[in-house]
Formats: structure tokens, C-alpha cells, sequence
């Protein structure tokens, strides 16, 4: 399915491959960085290029692009999904998933393709599995490795690749046994010029970092699982008994995993918790604008607001801004005309604005459009669509864990238009 | 001589060499060591080597050498002496497996033979690991020789009837690869892969349900009404399910209950993480569903678009051609289409088709005034695509249509010249469906023409002028006469255009036009372009009648004038449904290489009696143990989970506690109650490895009446509780104990919310009964529940609560409660009995007392002791009994044999522990005198 796999950097120079079947000149490439070419923005490369004699599938991620070549008729998002789990484990391996951390762990990256695929076909993509057939490096490990010459490939077989439970690698023990679950919640939403809200909804993930010894079997349960309208788990989670009792029953992954996301009903009216008042203005024939934003918390449920962080793109037209915030600090960019001001916390007393002109191009008419802001935030302790978890049990093994939940709010695409 | 292609292209390239070209960096050799430690004489020597782990490694660094297209033909012999020929026996499965991988990674011709027989050996290998691993060489195989394609879908037919969650996958990929237009091989399979999807890894997952997908349009008729209508404004036809209903009624439809069957097991992998699970089962019931089902596919699919951007794009394309088709899916989710300035290019205007396809005269108004901010878009792009856009709902909804024109006319004085022009082109399109009413806009577009500089729009200007120069008769001469000025500065569409102007108004209107047309003509004459020579000469003569001009030139006005009809402006993804969705080829809207065709519905079913799976005697061996250099290889305990007590179970058998073993196994099996087990409801049907293995629980012979004490009511102030083992298998879980539980109140109020603590002390699983509202004085309740006692014997300890108090109380079960009974045959039993030998068998002589000797009386006690099935027996003096473990259902085997005055017991087990307990209580049993 998948032939081979090129790793291009932002400057454009290919600086991985990696062939499953045939070598595939790297000339392929070219019909790539024509679509890049063509693109204005990094993003705008289409994810599938048509070429002669092969296709191109494409994800870009830390600013890299990860292109498949294919050779012949397979589902698209096959080949997307396969190329973020990719990207995923790299992640988990190396923290970062950046070209410095790849070219520097060149030998594990290469250990981990070989595995993740056979022949073009997905084979081991369960981070556990993978960790038991190849280590992730560490300092110690890497310097064992150069002076013994070992690698990092494990030393053991990896039996949960055989197992019915093939995501939890077998022998985990720990002498603190925990288990922390993340409820995080994302508000998308478009607010129009006016205030009101165009649409409005709740994404949420559960993610989990689980530490516990031996098979644990869990079973979580909420206080109001009704407010989950479409789910999607971890393959370890039971269907039958989230169907029949709206648990979540599984023997968990060691380590950390995205148990379920979901999306909360939206009969439920989504609660705003900023708003922003902004008077952002160009009068014809003058080379200044005006520009004012005042944020204030909305609907917070009695929590701060924090890690407030506006961002716009102004028009063209606009040369410099000179403003002044009453907190926190901005910055803008000439040349892409991006705004964006780190705010920080909202104080409720005192409600943190910017202030201040643009100066405009001498002669140009006045911008037609006004531009957007998109504002990011994050609330602790509050899951904004009031989602809580009832309980945890755990079955089949005999120690007490420690556990824990946490609750947060975050902005995800939420944008006001001016 | 062994060399192929690929060792060829990078031969000169020595790995330092390229690894420095790949990574542009210098690179210090110290730090990658190992990778160069791997010459081919280290390689050799590991294969040589005698440490599993050391060759493992090997070979994985040779299948990384091939796979970068290095030259490791050199390595050839020493691969097959030690791999080819050693490691695809070796007791390890781990290790077969990738012996396999390497050989089949080398892509030789000459080894083709060899590798062929390798497949063939490995896909009858007892490891579901190895088949899977066989599934995939066939692939490698049949790329390097397609002359082998017979013998390897003969290995695919075999490996098709595999009940391996593991194998299923991987197996049809091969047979999409090599054989896809062998429907025929999956009539027997279908049922099998229908109800194995949900435990097969996902990326099998996807590829079976595309298969699936196929294999069902080929197989059962169409369950859409035939009578309906699929246009655009169907929507309420959809919607409108009584009339559904009773035309249903007038020509019954019945599903094929295989088709059913598809459908109701995928369903659940909507809910998937993988987005291509989500969007195979989408396109599945998009192309197989009945339409009413249909809706249950887009929330999934619109939970699919807070993806990645990538998988945004694709999820978008499908839902564009399923939205021209069916608005009703997706208009409640209108607003998760509007587009956000943060998006890509190719996701706007994605989501802008799809709200073209969903508008209609209820949400028009919304979408335009949402339009409306996008043509203020700093991205000109985009902005251009909405004018296209709102110009499509224009057409499409005739009740706006004017709306739209008079908004596009604004735009007419935007400053963005993209956006004028656009707006220009959208409108001539409109004003060509209703000329006469829009003089007035054509007028203002001609007072605009002087400051339009995209030469399309100016074309598009001129070429209304044309058309409609009756409806402007005074404006239409002045454009003219401006642009016989400019001509030459004009662009070549421009200039074409006035060229067709002049000759409209020369037939329309000579006599104030005459002149400045052949003005025009001679400029045209002369021009650079030879479109614009041909085109002149062409006019000339078909308007200006001359001896020469044939009878072409009567018929001028009406070639020129001849009525237009309207452009159509349709969707992109109009009819794109006639690739399969979710394909590679529908994104490219063009066939993409190795496409299968998805075929129309027959007319007719074909036989469905091809899907029947005739049923076998089921194989009556509960286990088969592989002795292999004297280990104990492999145990296939479960028909459908061949793997989870593999690895243990060699540990196992020389475990004494096995208090490990038995919970990983007890997790294992959880996991499987709550999964749906249909190979096991079923019977058995052709089995094609003889290691599939049924243990099937029978009635027990003989369930005590005794109870034992829970809580006395002195202890439980007032409340007491007896419990006792019904010895059936548990409705609540396969691996439980089922247990009754009497409650009685013998206090003079009523006690109330009678329940179990959720707060379980030890580990076990427990299923609860149901709270007890209300228990009144003196009365009493039976309820049931299960524990897990994970084969122990350890007590399950929890706290038994009413309204006020909580009692700590404990089950101890007795080992022979432990237990289910099954049945087998004599033979089987002594084959069985063979194999659990050494650590497995206990035994102990006793001196029985004479009135144990009869038959019956044997037969009593042990059935007493413990939860077993009696074999009946051919010998007089020979007892046999078996049975299994409740949680992890392992074989527990009994005899007592007869020599009078003594008898000796054999207890055979892989639960040694459980094995001497047993042994201690059957032995008690028949010494002991008494009923």
C-alpha cells in the first residue's frame, strides 16, 4: 500500500526516506515541491497529488511534510492516518517531533518504520508494542549503545502482539501506581460583529496517563453521560457496555493514551466565557486607523480566566500599529501583518485592553475588510459543558491506586468576527 | 549469481555514503556505531549465533537493509542456511515469524521456490502470528513472480477460513491484491468476517470493510425504493417516512439477513479513533444502507472534521458528494461548514460547496448573509469562490435570484478587481436566464466597463452588450465606439469579444455601426494573434454580404443572434458518487490505477445459500499441546482467541501460584464477555486447523442444595444472608461463578436498600444484584450474582450494606465450585489425559470403604466435590469426570480407578494448584462413609 515515505523540511530538502517495496527515485518529489510552490501558505499543499506514475499523500506536521508514495488505489485517509500515527510515535519517542530529534535519533526512526510497516501494511502501531520491540533512546541507553554496539532493538519478544489486549504490553509493574485522567474540553465558536454567537460548540478528550501494575481492568462512570452525544474510544474500551450502561470499561494501555473524545449535544446552549468589545476602525482618505479591544470573562462558572492570547491578521493596507495594552504585551509583524498580544490572566476588576492606531499606506483606500481575532484560553478546574466523572474502580488486581481527575477549558477555534 | 533490480540501483552507495546524504550532516561515526557495526560478516556471524535475541536482530537489519535497497545478496546463503532452513521451525513463534519476514523480504527470483514453500508452511503454522505473517509474503511473493498466482490463492483460500482476529486483515489484503475478482472464495467467509470485524486490528479493519462493501453489492438486491427520485430537492421525500412506509408496503422489500448482518456489525465501528475505520463504514452504508439508515453516518463524519487538516479534506470531498444527493443528512449541521479565516484554501472551498449544495429556500437567508462576510475575505481566492457560489444559489433557488443579483451588483464597486470581475462573469451567467428584466443592470455594468481591467470581466461585459444590445440600443454604439479606441491595447479575449460586438450590431443596428465595424475588422485583419485574423475574416465574410460570400451570409443573424441557453452551474462533485467513496479515485474524481469497480445491484440475489456454512460434528478435542523439544509450545484453549494464554502457559504449568497467570487471563476474558462471541454461539463449521478447539459447558450432574452461612442475623442486626453455588454458567460474565443469595429480615421493621458496596476489598470482579428496596419482617429474597474468583480459592470479601449498616462478608468457594462441567468421549479424554502429564497430574491412593465401591455411589461423591461432567465409561472399575476452569476454562480431568480394596485417583490439570486441592477434597469424599 504504502511504497515509501519522504521526510521534507520547510526549506524544502528531503532529508529522510525510507522504501518498503522498491526504491522510488526521489525524483518523485518534484510534482511535491511544484504543489509547494504553487501554495501561498505551508497549508494550502493539497494532501493528494496525482503524478504519471504514482501519488503523492501528504500530511504536514511541525513543519515538516511526511509524503507517502503510493502506488495504486488505496482509501486516502488510510494512508493520512497512517502518517500521523507516525508522527504521533515520534512524538512519544522523542518528545518532540521536530527534524533536529529525528536526524539525531536517525538509527530509532529507522527501527520504527521498519516495524510500523510490512510490505506497505500497518503492522505494529500500538505504542506499547513498539516500546517493547525497540526502546525509545535515552542518554544512558545511547551512551551504552556506542560504546557496546548494541542498538536499541529489545531484548525481549513482544508478546502483546499476540495477545487479545494487543495495545497493553504484558509485565508492567510499578511501585507507585497511579492513574491521572485529563478531561479537556474545546469551545469552537464564531461570535459576529454584534456579540452574538453564530455557532457554538463543545469538543472534549479524556486523556489518560495510567501507571498500574500488572492487567488492571477499569471501569469509569460519569455523573451525566448523557451530555455525550457522538464518541470515539481507544480500541480498549468495551462498546457493548458504553452502549448497554454508558461506562467505560477497559484494561488500559500502559502509559499515556486519548481514551475517548467526544462532542457534547448541541441542544445544550454552549456558555461563552469571554467576550470582547472591539472598535476597530479605517476612515477614508486618512492614513491612520483606530483600534480598541477590551476582553472581560462571561460565563466562567466562578473561574479565572488565564493564558489569554489574541492573535488577528490585519489588513494588507496596514503598515505598523502602535498600541497600548493595559497588561501583558504584543507584538506585530509588518511583513504578515499578524497581531497578537499575550494577555495572560483576566482580571475581572480590571479588564485588560489594547488601544491605540495603525498607520496606514499613504494614498491606499481603506481596507474593505475587518479582520478577525481569534482568542485561545484556558480555564482550570471547570469543564465548561459540566460533563464530571462519578468513579473509578478498578477489578483484577489487588493494590489501591492513586487516582485522579482533572478538569479544563480551553479556547479551541473560537474566533470573533469585527 | 543472485541479483535483482533493486540491489543494483544503490550498489555504489556505501551505507556512510548514504547516510550523510540523507542527512546532510556531518556525521560522527562513534555515535552511529551500531549502524555500521552491521557489516555483512557481523551480520553472518549473529545468524550463525545460537542467541535467539542476537538473530532476531539480524535479520531485522537485514530486512532494514533490503527495504533502503541496499545490496544484501551477499548475504543470501547464510539467511536461508540459518533462517530458511533453522529459524521457520523454531519453537518460537516471534521467531518464525520473522524468519519469514526476512525471507520473504529478499527479492530474488531464485528464491521464489523456496519462499513459496515457506508460505505454504506457515500458513498452516499453529501461531495466528505466523499466518498473518504468511499473508503478508504472499503479497511480496506475488509481486516478484505473478506466475505463482494459482498456488497462492490457494493459500489465500485457506488462510481465508482462518478465525484469527490477527490473520483476518492482513489475509485480505492478499486476496485484494492477488485475486480481488475471486468473489466465490468469500461466500463461505462472509458471516466469519462480518463477525470478526469488531476485534480485528483497525487497519483490517478497513480493508475488509472495502471488500465487504464490494462483495455485498454483488451479492444482494438493492434496498432502495426503486421509484424514488435522487434529484436534488428529494429531501422531503426522505424525510417523509409514512409514505416510506406504505410504498414499502405495496412492494415488499425484505433484507437478506447477511446484508443485515453487515450492516448492524460495522455500525459500532462509527465510534472508532481511526478515521479511516469511520470513513469506511460511512461509505459502506452510504452504498449499502437502506437511505432511511443513512443518517446515522453524519455525526460521525462531522465529528471527523475537528481532525487533522488533512483528514478535514477528505472527510469534506466525501461529504460534498453526499450532500448534492442528500441535503437532509447534513443540513442540521449546517454551521460546522462555515468557515473559519484560520482554514486552508482547499478546506474553504470545500466548505463552501458543501453550503452551496445544502442552501435551499429555508436557509437561504442565513447562508447569504454568512456569504456575505466571506466576500469581505482578506483571502481574494476564497472571496472570488463565493461569488461562484452565491451565483450557484441564485440559479438553484429562483425565489433569490434577484437578491443575489442586486448584491453582486454592489460588488460591482468593490476595489478588489478580483472580486468585481467574478462578480461580472457570475452575473452575465444570471442575466442569460432572464435577460429582459435587467436592462438596468446591464446599463450600470457598462457604466463600470471603464474601470473593469480583468480582461474576463471586460470580455464578459462586452459580450452582454451583444447579446442584449436590443435591451440597450443607445448605450451598446458608445461601448463600441470606445472600444474601436483601445482596441489595440485590449487583451485577446477582449479583443475577440468586441470583434463579435461590432458584428451583433452591425446586423442589429448598420446603420449607426456600419463604420466603426469595419474599422474593427480591418484592425482584426492585422492583429499579431492568428485567432483573432481567423475570427475577423470569418465575420467579415458571414456578415458582409459580397458575390463571394456564399449562402452562409443569409443565415447570419441567426448564427449570431440564435438564442443561448443558459450555462448550467453545477457542482464539482456532481455524479462523483460513481467512484466508490472514500477511495483515492473519488478524491481525484479519475480512476486511479488498481481501482475496483463497485458494481450495480443485481436484479436478482444470487443464491444466498452460498454463505451457509454446513455444520461439522464439533471437534471434540478441548486442547491440543505441541511438545517441541520438549516444551509445551502452544495451547489453543479458545476457538477465537488462539493467543492470550499462549506465552503464559509454558510458564504456567511450572508456576505453582500462578496468581499472575490466572489474572492476566481472567482481564482477557472479561474483555471477550463483552464483546459480542458469535463463533461461539454458533457450531462449529469446517474447521481447517485442527487446533480449534471447543470446550463447551454442559448441565451440571448433580447441584447441592446445601448453603452456607453469609452473615448471621445476630451480626447483621437482624439481616442474614446464605448463599449457595447453583453450578450454572454465569449470565453475567463467562469467567463469574454463579451464586444464589437468600436475604431474610428477622427483625420486626423493614429493612431497606438492601445492596453490595461498590468498595470491593480484594480484587475480585463482582457482579451485584440489584438493590433490595424494601425487605419486610420476616420476609425473605433470592438473588443472584456472579464473582470472579480468577481460579482461587481466596476469599471474595465485600461489604453487604442496608440503609444503615454495612457488614464485611466473605465468600470462600470450595474448589470444586470452581469448576464447569463438560462432556468429551472416552477417547478423547485418555488423548487429553496424555498430554497432561509431569507437573500437571496429581494422583494419591486410597483404601476405599466398601460402600463406595458401587458405581453410583463413586459417581455421587466426586459429582458432590465438584462441578464435573461424567464420562460415560466402557471399563466397570474406571470412573472418569471432566471439566474446566471457570475463568481462564482450563481442562481439569478426574478418574478414580478401581483395584480392590483400593482406588486410586488421578487429577490432571495445568492448574496444579487447583489440581491438589481437588485431589485433597475428592480423596475426604470417598473415604469417607455416608451418603
Amino acid at each position: 500500500m504504502i511504497h515509501s515515505l519522504f521526510l521534507i523540511n520547510a526549506s524544502g530538502d528531503i532529508f529522510l526516506e525510507k522504501h518498503w517495496k522498491s526504491v522510488v527515485s526521489r525524483s518523485v518529489c518534484d510534482y511535491f515541491f511544484e504543489a509547494l510552490e504553487r501554495a501561498t501558505e505551508p497549508e494550502n499543499v493539497p494532501p493528494v497529488i496525482p503524478t504519471p506514475h504514482h501519488y503523492l499523500i501528504n500530511v504536514l506536521r511541525h513543519r515538516i511534510y511526511f509524503v507517502a508514495v503510493i502506488q495504486s488505489e488505496v482509501p486516502p485517509l488510510f494512508v493520512i492516518e497512517f502518517l500521523h500515527r507516525v508522527v504521533d510515535t515520534f512524538q512519544d519517542y522523542f518528545g518532540v517531533c521536530t527534524e533536529a530529534a529525528i536526524k539525531d535519533n536517525v538509527v530509532v526512526v529507522y527501527e520504527l518504520l521498519e516495524e510500523m510497516l510490512d510490505n506497505g501494511f500497518p503492522l505494529a502501531t500500538e505504542s506499547n508494542i513498539l516500546k517493547e520491540l525497540i526502546k525509545p533512546p535515552t542518554i544512558l541507553r545511547t551512551v551504552v549503545n556506542t560504546i557496546t554496539g548494541s542498538t536499541n532493538v529489545g531484548e525481549q519478544l513482544p508478546t502483546g502482539q499476540l495477545s487479545v489486549v494487543p495495545w497493553r504490553r504484558t509485565g508492567v509493574k510499578y511501585t507507585n501506581n497511579e492513574a491521572y485522567f485529563d478531561v479537556v474540553e474545546e469551545i469552537d465558536a464564531i461570535i459576529d460583529k454584534s456579540g452574538s454567537t453564530i455557532t457554538a460548540e463543545i469538543q472534549g478528550v479524556i486523556d489518560a496517563c495510567v501507571k498500574l501494575t500488572g492487567m488492571p481492568d477499569l471501569t469509569l462512570s460519569f455523573m451525566n453521560p448523557r451530555l455525550l452525544d457522538d464518541v470515539s474510544f481507544h480500541p480498549c474500551v468495551r462498546f457493548k457496555r458504553w452502549e448497554a450502561e454508558r461506562i467505560l470499561s477497559f484494561i488500559p494501555p500502559d502509559g499515556n493514551f486519548r481514551l475517548l473524545s467526544y462532542h457534547v449535544s448541541s441542544q445544550n446552549l454552549v456558555a461563552i466565557p469571554v467576550y470582547v468589545k472591539h472598535n476597530i476602525s479605517f476612515r477614508e482618505g486618512s492614513s491612520q486607523g483606530r483600534f480598541e479591544l477590551t476582553l472581560g470573562p462571561k460565563q466562567t462558572m466562578g473561574k479565572a480566566v488565564e493564558s489569554v492570547l489574541v492573535s488577528s491578521q490585519l489588513p494588507r493596507g496596514v503598515l505598523n500599529a502602535n498600541l497600548n495594552p493595559s497588561q501583558g504585551t504584543y507584538t506585530f509583524d509588518p511583513v504578515t501583518k499578524l497581531l497578537s498580544w499575550d494577555v495572560g490572566k483576566i482580571n475581572p476588576q480590571k479588564l485588560p485592553s489594547l488601544k491605540g492606531s495603525m498607520s496606514l499606506q499613504t494614498g491606499a483606500s481603506k481596507p474593505d475588510e475587518n479582520p478577525t481575532i481569534n482568542i485561545q484560553f484556558k480555564i482550570q478546574q471547570l469543564a465548561i459543558s459540566g460533563l464530571k466523572v462519578n468513579r473509578l474502580d478498578m477489578y483484577g488486581e489487588k493494590y489501591k491506586p492513586f487516582k485522579g481527575i482533572k478538569y479544563m477549558t480551553k479556547a479551541g477555534k473560537f474566533q470573533v468576527r469585527t | 549469481q543472485i541479483q535483482s533490480s533493486i540491489f543494483n540501483q544503490r550498489k555504489a552507495h556505501s551505507p556512510g555514503h548514504v547516510c550523510k546524504n540523507i542527512l546532510h550532516v556531518p556525521v560522527s561515526g562513534l555515535l552511529f556505531g551500531p549502524w555500521f557495526l552491521c557489516r555483512n560478516e557481523d551480520l553472518k556471524e549473529m545468524l550463525e549465533s545460537n542467541k535467539e535475541s542476537l538473530k532476531l536482530e539480524a535479520m531485522k537489519r537485514i530486512v532494514g537493509l533490503i527495504a533502503k535497497g541496499k545490496n544484501a545478496s551477499e548475504l543470501f546463503p547464510a539467511v536461508v542456511k540459518n533462517v530458511a532452513s533453522k529459524n521457520i521451525e523454531d519453537p518460537n513463534q516471534l521467531i518464525r515469524a520473522s524468519a519469514l519476514r526476512v525471507l520473504s523480504s529478499i527479492r530474488v527470483p531464485i528464491i521464489v521456490p523456496i519462499m513459496m514453500l515457506a508460505i505454504k508452511e506457515a500458513a498452516t503454522d499453529l501461531s495466528p502470528y505466523v499466518r498473518k505473517t504468511a499473508a503478508h509474503a504472499i503479497q511480496k511473493l506475488y509481486s516478484l513472480d505473478p506466475d505463482q498466482k494459482e498456488h497462492l490463492i490457494e493459500v489465500i483460500e485457506k488462510l481465508l477460513k482462518d478465525k484469527s482476529t490477527l490473520v483476518a486483515g492482513s489475509v485480505v489484503m492478499a486476496f485484494e491484491e492477488v485475486c480481488p475478482d475471486r468473489i466465490d472464495l468469500i461466500h463461505k467467509n462472509y458471516r466469519k468476517l462480518c463477525n470478526l470485524l469488531v476485534d480485528v486490528e483497525e487497519w483490517g479493519q478497513v480493508v475488509i470493510i472495502h471488500m465487504l462493501t464490494r462483495y455485498a453489492r454483488t451479492q444482494f438486491v438493492s434496498p432502495w425504493r426503486e421509484d424514488a427520485v435522487f434529484d436534488e430537492n428529494s429531501a422531503k421525500a426522505f424525510y417523509d417516512s409514512e409514505e416510506e412506509r406504505r410504498v414499502d408496503q405495496s412492494k415488499p422489500y425484505i433484507m437478506d439477513p447477511d446484508h443485515r448482518l453487515l450492516l448492524r456489525n460495522t455500525k459500532p465501528l462509527l465510534q472508532s479513533r481511526n478515521t479511516a475505520v469511520v470513513m469506511a463504514v460511512s461509505q459502506l452504508y452510504w452504498h449499502l444502507a437502506p437511505k432511511h439508515e443513512l443518517s446515522i453516518i453524519t455525526k460521525s463524519l462531522v465529528r471527523l472534521l475537528r481532525s487533522h487538516r488533512e483528514v478535514q479534506y477528505i472527510v469534506l470531498q466525501n461529504i460534498a458528494t453526499m450532500s448534492i444527493q442528500r441535503k437532509g443528512m447534513f443540513e442540521p449541521f449546517m454551521k460546522s461548514f462555515y468557515v473559519r479565516s484560520t482554514d486552508a484554501t482547499h478546506i474553504k472551498t470545500l466548505k463552501l460547496e458543501i453550503l452551496t449544495n445544502l442552501a435551499n429556500e429555508a436557509n437561504i437567508s442565513t447562508i447569504l448573509r454568512e456569504f456575505q462576510t466571506y466576500v469581505k475575505s482578506q483571502d481574494k481566492a476564497f472571496a472570488a469562490a463565493t461569488i461562484q457560489a452565491i451565483g450557484c444559489c441564485a440559479t438553484n433557488i429562483s425565489e433569490v435570484t434577484d437578491t443575489c443579483l442586486n448584491g453582486l451588483v454592489l460588488l460591482l464597486s468593490n476595489r478588489d478587481e478580483t472580486v468585481v470581475a467574478e462578480s461580472v462573469v457570475v452575473i452575465k451567467k444570471l442575466l442569460q436566464t432572464q435577460p429582459s428584466q435587467h436592462s438596468d443592470i446591464i446599463k450600470h455594468m457598462a457604466k463600470l466597463f471603464d474601470n473593469i481591467t480583468v480582461p474576463m470581466a471586460r470580455a464578459s461585459i462586452l459580450w452582454l452588450m451583444g447579446e442584449y444590445c436590443e435591451h440597450v440600443p443607445k448605450i451598446a454604439p458608445d461601448v463600441l465606439r470606445k472600444m474601436a479606441k483601445t482596441f489595440t491595447d485590449e487583451e485577446d479575449i477582449v479583443k475577440l469579444q468586441i470583434v463579435n460586438l461590432a458584428a451583433k450590431l452591425y446586423l442589429t443596428n448598420s446603420k449607426q455601426t456600419k463604420l466603426l465595424t469595419q474599422y474593427i475588422l480591418n484592425l482584426g485583419k492585422y492583429d499579431q494573434n492568428y485567432d483573432i485574423r481567423d475570427r475577423t475574416r470569418f465575420i467579415r465574410q458571414l456578415i458582409v454580404p459580397n458575390e463571394k460570400s456564399g449562402a452562409l451570409s443569409k443565415y447570419a443573424r441567426r448564427i449570431l443572434m440564435a438564442p443561448k441557453p443558459a450555462p448550467v452551474l453545477q457542482s464539482a462533485f456532481k455524479d462523483r458518487d460513481r467512484f466508490q467513496l472514500g477511495t483515492l479515485s473519488h478524491t481525484l474524481n479519475s480512476q486511479a490505477s488498481g481501482y475496483l469497480e463497485l458494481s450495480d445491484w443485481p436484479a436478482v440475489a444470487p443464491d444466498q445459500s452460498v454463505r451457509n456454512v454446513e455444520v461439522v460434528e464439533p471437534v471434540r478435542l478441548p486442547c491440543i499441546y505441541l511438545q517441541k523439544n520438549g516444551n509445551a509450545v502452544k495451547v489453543e484453549s479458545r476457538s477465537e482467541s488462539e493467543s492470550g494464554s499462549e506465552s503464559s502457559s509454558s510458564e504456567s504449568s511450572s508456576e505453582s501460584g500462578s496468581e499472575l497467570d490466572s489474572d492476566s487471563d481472567s482481564g482477557t476474558d472479561q474483555k471477550k464477555n463483552t464483546k459480542p462471541k458469535p463463533v461461539q454461539s454458533k457450531p462449529f463449521d469446517a474447521v481447517s486447523w485442527p487446533v480449534c478447539v471447543s470446550l463447551q459447558a454442559s448441565s451440571p450432574v448433580f447441584v447441592p442444595e446445601t448453603s452456607h452461612e453469609l452473615l448471621h442475623r445476630m451480626t447483621g442486626k437482624g439481616l442474614s444472608a446464605q448463599y449457595r453455588f447453583t453450578r450454572q454458567p454465569c449470565i453475567y460474565g463467562n469467567s463469574m461463578v454463579s451464586l444464589q443469595l437468600t436475604l431474610s429480615n428477622s427483625t420486626d421493621q423493614a429493612l431497606e436498600n438492601i445492596h453490595i458496596s461498590e468498595k470491593s476489598s480484594t480484587g475480585q470482579n463482582i457482579h451485584r444484584f440489584n438493590a433490595i428496596e424494601r425487605l419486610e419482617p420476616q420476609a425473605s429474597v433470592t438473588v443472584s450474582m456472579g464473582v470472579d474468583f480468577n481460579d482461587s480459592t481466596q476469599a471474595a470479601n465485600f461489604q453487604l450494606c442496608t440503609k444503615e449498616d454495612e457488614f464485611s462478608v466473605s465468600i470462600q468457594p470450595a474448589v470444586g465450585e470452581l469448576l464447569l462441567p463438560i462432556t468429551m468421549s472416552e477417547a478423547d479424554f485418555t488423548k487429553e489425559q496424555g498430554k497432561l502429564v509431569g507437573m500437571n497430574e496429581s494422583s494419591a491412593t486410597i483404601t476405599m470403604t466398601p460402600e463406595n465401591v458401587s458405581s453410583q455411589s463413586v459417581n455421587r461423591k466426586v459429582v458432590s466435590v465438584a462441578n464435573l461432567g461424567v464420562i460415560p465409561s466402557g471399563q466397570e472399575n474406571i470412573y472418569r469426570f471432566s471439566g474446566k476452569t471457570v475463568s481462564s476454562g482450563s481442562l481439569v480431568l478426574v478418574s478414580v480407578v478401581l483395584k480392590d480394596p483400593d482406588a486410586v485417583i488421578t487429577i490432571n490439570t495445568e492448574k496444579t494448584v487447583m489440581g491438589s486441592m481437588l485431589l485433597r477434597q475428592v480423596k475426604t469424599a470417598l473415604t469417607n462413609s455416608g451418603p
